[in-house]
């Protein structure tokens, strides 16, 4: 049986210094992924058997070019001095230039992050909004036709490509129906018309006002964000029905009901409330796996999102742009796991 | 229970109300008259300095925002190089000097005028910052030392001598490339950093005086075009052109079925046969300038032996590939000059002979052959690979097909490290001189030469003769001489080289059928977007 304990109650002796440790470990988990992370991604980087001369320079260039360019780049140097000149850069939040479009990449991540945050925020409202009650309806009718389509639902979203729905998505709603914009963010009309502040344009257009903008954006986003929104509600669902069956087997819960508690207290206060802690792992990861880019989804959509530009990177060995773009994944990784800690604590005081 | 039911309605209740509201959110079909709106994939495109560009998209927006010495005309590319930014040339009688005379109250995009001054300064800084497609200049002799005296403005002219002779047409073929820009040099030079000659600037920004000048280019989006209203062949039609990348050919279908995109430049055979017929679109086939081959690495034992290479060229079955995966992509061609180009030939010695490969590889004494094709992972290079995996089969030779990325690829292939290649090679300038020097030219096939930008050096191919008469045909003066020494040269190269030229491409493009005079370039240039109307 699962008492929930009081918040206040039982606290220790000297919380300042546990707080104080619990936060260096914390900070010493981030930086030796962090190092991990790029330790690995680099040595990836130099034992790919390409030449990444040859893709600022082209097949075609003279030797004199392809020299030059390979100094330029510090390839000359040994690969551990490399190594820590890439350290030092990205202390400086420098990720260096692209080597294809000789822009900073950091330059490149601010414009392409926030295009993939917006669409992973939104299918991830879309996954909970959807998918916790579902998931939570079809526990509570274990078998009935709720959970038949709950079940039916999550299986098809767990088995379908996600390219081949999004095509067949934006031939019906756009195609055929008309109901939503097409593949890009907004219109051609509406390109650069509010000005770039967070670079979500739906949070631009907001800020400015611009409620034109504002719907011609959320006509082009709500396609892609219902495609990964059903991907996560598969998901989430799914984790959410099999963690409440199994608080609803508790005798707490024959407890509550014995005790005439209504049934909404019953699954929503008692039930619901025990899982949540689960619930944050689960819906945090999911967010992560969105934040990292659904390739395939920004591909057909034509988003310009952070899966398509590390991808494009990695084929043109635009080694810079790799790191970087890896780089950002893996702090939203961390931060996202420091943050559903956080939330463990509010919500489930033995963590604390 | 009543509560869940009352919950379970709530749910439907706002699903329904949130596809109810779809529809007001439906977006404008139609693109207005004076904008043209293109889906393309543009993600190759590195910078937008002509002296740097070497890509296709990069080439299709650097066509439109600078002007040149020589340029084509797009609505008749055969007629080849004619006055732009030059009004007229002369020749010195050693054929080393030529002389352009400007042509006068033309303007850039900033309202500098241009100049002799400008031409001399785009010509030289393209020497001096050395970028990849500097060759194109520098094989005249012009280096970051000499460009002071080999290239001069004087008054209204601007003298250009070359280290030799050279054929007229070679030189003006390749200032008519991507590298013969003309760009500002007030408004460049007021952007240099360092000594970088602007080169960074001009990486993302435009000072040109073509019919367009950029407004933005955002990587893997976007380009987007203003027209020059004040541009010497008279103000474009389209205002504003747009070029989207979508990579995607069922996105670019949709988009273009839907109105909302004018040009869709990316449709794989299944979409185009999807769209052929509908009303209000079109199909349009050009002729491209790239080839596909491939090649027998001349340092394996036995691909080195004359009889097996021709034994290879007649184990490919060239018309079946081009009528059914390659259907409307590509067509039959077995020599290194693309149609259309000066000296190209017709010619097609070479068909699938399976008896015919079977005895030759006989004479050669081969009864058993196994030997690895590097094929990058493009679809219709892999189709081509194992196409020839079953007719190779058919004569006994096992083909390992090793698929990379194009870099993984083509690291091995410069390092010659495959035993057979499945390449792809387009034109650097609309000179024949540019493939012929690379196929059919080799002056030290040692490994030591580390000749790694020549496809002969790359198979270990020994042209022989061909070297010297290549080298002939560059100086030549007389035009119709010229194109008879390339004709014989092919002839040559299709007889005995370890190359076997197969396709060249045909690019389909779907069109809004309003809009008219859309040229991408041919085999020898890039698109133009000022005769385009709609």
């Amino acid at each position: 049986m699962t008492i929930q304990a009081e918040p206040g109650k039982g606290r220790r002796k000297s919380p300042f210094s546990t707080f104080t440790i619990s936060t260096f470990k914390t900070i010493g988990t981030i930086l030796v992924t962090m190092l991990g992370l790029l330790f690995v991604t680099f040595i990836i980087g130099r034992v790919m058997p390409i030449d990444p001369v040859i893709s600022i320079v082209g097949e075609r260039a003279s030797k004199e070019t392809y020299d030059a360019a390979y100094r330029a780049m510090g390839l000359d140097k040994p690969v551990i001095i490399q190594f820590f000149y890439y350290i030092r850069d990205i202390l400086q939040g420098d990720f260096g230039q692209s080597l294809l479009n000789a822009r900073p990449v950091a330059e490149d991540i601010k414009r392409v992050f926030p295009a993939t945050l917006e669409l992973a925020t939104l299918g991830t409202l879309i996954g909970v909004i959807i998918g916790v009650p579902l998931g939570v309806l079809a526990a509570v009718n274990r078998g009935s036709w709720i959970d038949q389509i709950a079940r039916f639902v999550a299986l098809v979203g767990y088995s379908m490509p996600i390219f081949w729905l999004g095509l067949v998505g934006l031939l019906i709603f756009y195609g055929i129906l008309g109901w939503v914009g097409g593949p890009g963010r907004v219109g051609i009309f509406y390109v650069d018309v509010v000005p770039s502040v967070s670079g979500m344009i739906l949070v631009d257009s907001l800020l400015d006002g611009n409620w034109t903008v504002f719907k011609d954006a959320m006509s082009h986003i709500i396609l892609p964000a219902s495609l990964l929104g059903y991907y996560s509600l598969a998901y989430i669902s799914r984790m959410t029905r099999s963690f409440m069956l199994e608080q609803m087997n508790s005798e707490y819960i024959t407890t509550a009901r014995v005790k005439g508690l209504s049934e909404w207290t019953v699954i929503w206060r008692h039930a619901f409330g025990n899982i949540k802690v689960q619930l944050i792992t689960v819906i945090a990861l999911s967010y992560a796996g969105l934040l990292e880019g659904s390739v395939l989804t920004e591909i057909i959509f034509a988003w310009p999102g952070i899966g398509s530009y590390i991808t494009t990177a990695l084929l043109s060995a635009d080694m810079n742009a790799v790191l970087g773009g890896t780089v950002v994944v893996g702090l939203v990784f961390v931060c996202l796991n420091v943050f559903s800690d956080l939330l463990y604590k509010f919500f489930d005081p033995r963590a604390k | 229970m009543i509560k869940l039911q009352k919950l379970t309605a709530g749910i439907i209740f706002c699903l329904t109300a949130s596809v109810m509201t779809l529809p007001s959110l439906q977006a404008l079909a139609e693109t207005p008259p004076d904008m043209l709106v293109i889906a393309n994939r543009i993600d190759d495109i590195t910078t937008l300095d002509p002296a740097e560009s070497f890509e296709f998209a990069g080439s299709d927006v650097i066509r439109n925002v600078y002007g040149r010495l020589v340029n084509f005309d797009p609505l008749n590319l055969e007629k080849g190089y004619e006055p732009d930014l030059a009004e007229s040339w002369t020749v010195s009688e050693d054929g080393k000097t030529i002389t352009f005379t400007m042509r006068e109250g033309v303007k850039f995009h900033s309202g500098n005028p241009v100049t002799a001054e400008d031409v001399e300064f785009s010509l030289r800084r393209a020497v001096i910052l050395a970028k990849t497609p500097s060759f194109i200049l520098t094989q005249f002799g012009f280096t970051p030392e000499n460009v002071s005296e080999t290239i001069v403005a004087d008054g209204n002219t601007i003298r250009i001598t070359t280290d030799k002779k050279y054929a007229t047409s070679f030189v003006l073929n390749c200032l008519t490339a991507t590298i013969g820009g003309i760009v500002d040099k007030k408004l460049v030079m007021e952007h240099e950093e360092g000594d970088d000659l602007g080169n960074n600037w001009l990486k993302t920004n435009s000072a040109g005086s073509g019919a367009y000048r950029v407004v933005s280019w955002k990587p893997s989006e976007s380009v987007t075009l203003q027209a020059n209203e004040n541009f010497f062949r008279g103000a474009p039609a389209m205002k504003r052109v747009i070029v989207r990348h979508i990579q995607e050919s069922a996105t670019q279908r949709l988009l273009l079925e839907k109105g909302d995109i004018d040009i869709a430049r990316n449709l794989n055979p299944e979409d185009i046969a999807g769209i052929s017929g509908k009303e209000g679109i079109t199909v349009d086939s050009e002729l491209r300038g790239r080839l596909m081959y491939i090649s027998l690495n001349q340092s394996h034992p036995v691909l080195s032996k004359p009889k097996v290479v021709e034994a290879i060229k007649y184990l490919i079955d060239y018309t079946g590939m081009q009528d059914s995966f390659l259907k409307g992509q590509y067509t039959v061609h077995q020599s290194f000059l693309p149609k259309t180009y000066l000296g190209a030939i017709e010619d097609k010695p070479y068909s699938f002979n399976l008896e015919k490969a079977k005895a030759l590889l006989k004479e050669a004494g081969v009864e058993s052959l196994e030997i690895e094709a590097g094929v990058r992972e493009a679809q219709e290079r892999v189709e081509i690979a194992q196409s020839l995996q079953n007719t190779f089969a058919q004569a006994g030779i096992k083909l390992n097909i090793t698929i990379g990325t194009g870099k993984q690829t083509l690291t091995r292939y410069r390092a010659r490290d495959l035993d057979l290649y499945v390449g792809a090679w387009g034109p650097d300038y609309p000179d024949p001189q540019t493939n012929a020097g690379t196929f059919a030219y080799n002056p030290d096939n040692s490994e030591e030469a580390k000749a790694t930008g020549l496809l002969a050096w790359r198979n270990a191919w020994d042209p022989g003769d061909l070297t010297a008469k290549t080298e002939a045909a560059v100086i030549e003066g007389d035009r119709e001489v010229r194109k008879k020494m390339y004709e014989d040269i092919q002839r040559e190269f299709q007889a005995r080289a370890p190359f076997a030229i197969m396709f060249q491409k045909i690019e389909q493009t779907g069109r809004k059928s309003n809009v008219k005079n859309l040229n991408l370039g041919g085999a020898i240039t890039a698109v133009a977007y000022w005769p385009v109307t709609k």
